[in-house]
């Protein structure tokens, strides 16, 4: 088979979804530190968003599939820790998607003061845009949200963490 | 084969909490915080998987000989003698109890919101600082998997101070069974500071933490939120310790029991 370029394969990457976010891309996630390609074997490096995210298998699972589906004989996932992930990668476009899909993006860079107590962040609502909103859980549905609620359009809404 | 024993003592800590608060799935008293408990649990276990897995990395390295000694469950004999590779799941789930190197707090049962919260809180103080540390350790997996574990640490242990002081500084009842708890469980804190003669060779290689230093940080914020929380530390109290040399209460049996069961009744059963 003729060679596929880097590039090429970032494409491909890039109709890959989280499952748990679906208008998410992997892409878009900041989750792909790395492809190496030799030949007809390939080697996807992804990073862990939670140590605990079942999404990371179904993940694994879905890159095999859309790069087998290529003409890859064999594709290789590698996990790597170091740097941890953080939502400061997540791409731009994928805070807006995020939005336009119901779940406040991250809005700041990593926490300054990790220990502060009963200190929240100041989440707009996605809906109203009304930042009169007020934290229910730091803990949401999945590792990487927590609820909101929105005190003037009074919808709960979940907020993608800053992490 | 010291970094292997140091790694499997971080490793049944993340595994054994873990478990122990995912017995609250279903069960919280709100929601909110049915909800908050179970993706603790799940931190937990994420991150008791990645430290199981680098454990197996260095337990298949080692000669056959010395893989003998280790462990002595039959399952995980049986499979030493027919020459397979260990993984993640066979270190948790076909060791026996007398391999298992966690603290005694942290197989301590939930009885009640104010014990279980109170476990964490100790237990989190501590595990923050520590993750802290290790990501210094030689050590590079381990240092990865500190510098990635931290970060959710960091949520558990602002979850646990804030439920302290909630509970601490609330109703007359609240802070009289969190006191209460406080009391009780502190007798595990002794053992989480006391270095194991594990805990030395990892220093002294550099691969670990220095368990006593730390001791300063964590008794600060203790001291901090407990303040806050209005409640009185707890003075001159008999300290119990063992679990990280495997000498265990009777807590960690039951739990293995139902853990494992499946995995020892079914061998290598996939679902």
């Amino acid at each position: 088979m003729s060679t596929f370029s880097t590039s090429q394969i970032y494409e491909w990457l890039q109709q890959v979804t989280d499952p748990e976010v679906p208008v998410l891309t992997i892409l878009d996630l900041g989750i792909v530190r790395g492809v190496r390609v030799v030949g007809d074997e390939v080697t996807i490096v992804i990073t862990p968003t939670y140590s605990g995210c079942p999404a990371m298998d179904v993940i694994g699972i879905n890159i095999r599939m859309a790069l087998m589906s290529r003409g890859f004989k064999k594709v290789h996932i590698e996990q790597q820790l170091s740097p941890a992930w953080t939502t400061d990668w997540m791409s731009e476009d994928g805070k807006r998607k995020l939005k336009e899909y119901g779940i406040a993006p991250p809005v700041r860079k990593t926490s300054d003061n990790p220990l502060a107590l009963f200190e929240d962040d100041n989440i707009p609502c996605p809906r109203c845009n009304s930042e009169h909103t007020e934290l229910v859980s730091r803990f949401g549905p999945t590792s990487c949200k927590s609820l909101y609620k929105c005190l003037d359009c009074k919808e709960p809404f979940e907020h993608f963490k800053c992490h | 084969m010291n970094q292997l024993l140091y790694t499997l003592q971080i490793a049944d800590n993340a595994l054994i909490l873990g478990h122990r608060i995912s017995e609250w799935c279903g069960h919280g008293p709100i929601l909110e915080q049915d909800i908050a408990l179970t993706n603790t649990a799940l931190d937990h276990l994420g991150q008791a998987r990645s430290l199981y897995q680098h454990a197996a990395d260095m337990f298949n390295a080692l000669s056959t000989d010395e893989k003998k000694t280790l462990f002595s469950s039959t399952a995980l004999q049986n499979k030493i003698n027919k020459g397979e590779a260990l993984d993640e799941d066979d270190l948790a789930y076909l060791r026996d109890g007398w391999d298992f190197r966690n603290l005694l707090l942290t197989e301590q049962s939930n009885k009640d919101w104010a014990y279980t919260v109170v476990r964490s809180f100790l237990y989190d103080a501590f595990n923050f600082y520590f993750y802290t540390a290790l990501q210094n350790s030689k050590d590079t997996v381990l240092a990865a998997i500190a510098e990635k574990s931290l970060k959710e640490v960091t949520y558990h242990l602002r979850w646990s101070s804030e439920w302290m002081i909630r509970l601490g500084d609330g109703t007359e009842e609240s802070k009289a069974r969190v006191q209460e708890a406080l009391n009780n469980y502190w007798t595990f804190t002794g053992e989480l500071f006391e270095a194991t003669t594990v805990d030395n060779a990892a220093l002294a290689d550099g691969t670990g933490v220095d368990v006593a230093a730390i001791k300063i940080q964590w008794q600060e914020r203790v001291n901090t939120v407990l303040d806050e929380a209005t409640l009185t530390l707890p003075a001159n109290v008999w300290m119990q310790s063992g679990g990280k040399e495997c000498r265990h209460s009777e807590h960690l049996g039951y739990i293995l029991a139902e853990m494992q069961f499946m995995q020892r009744a079914y061998p290598d059963m996939e679902w």
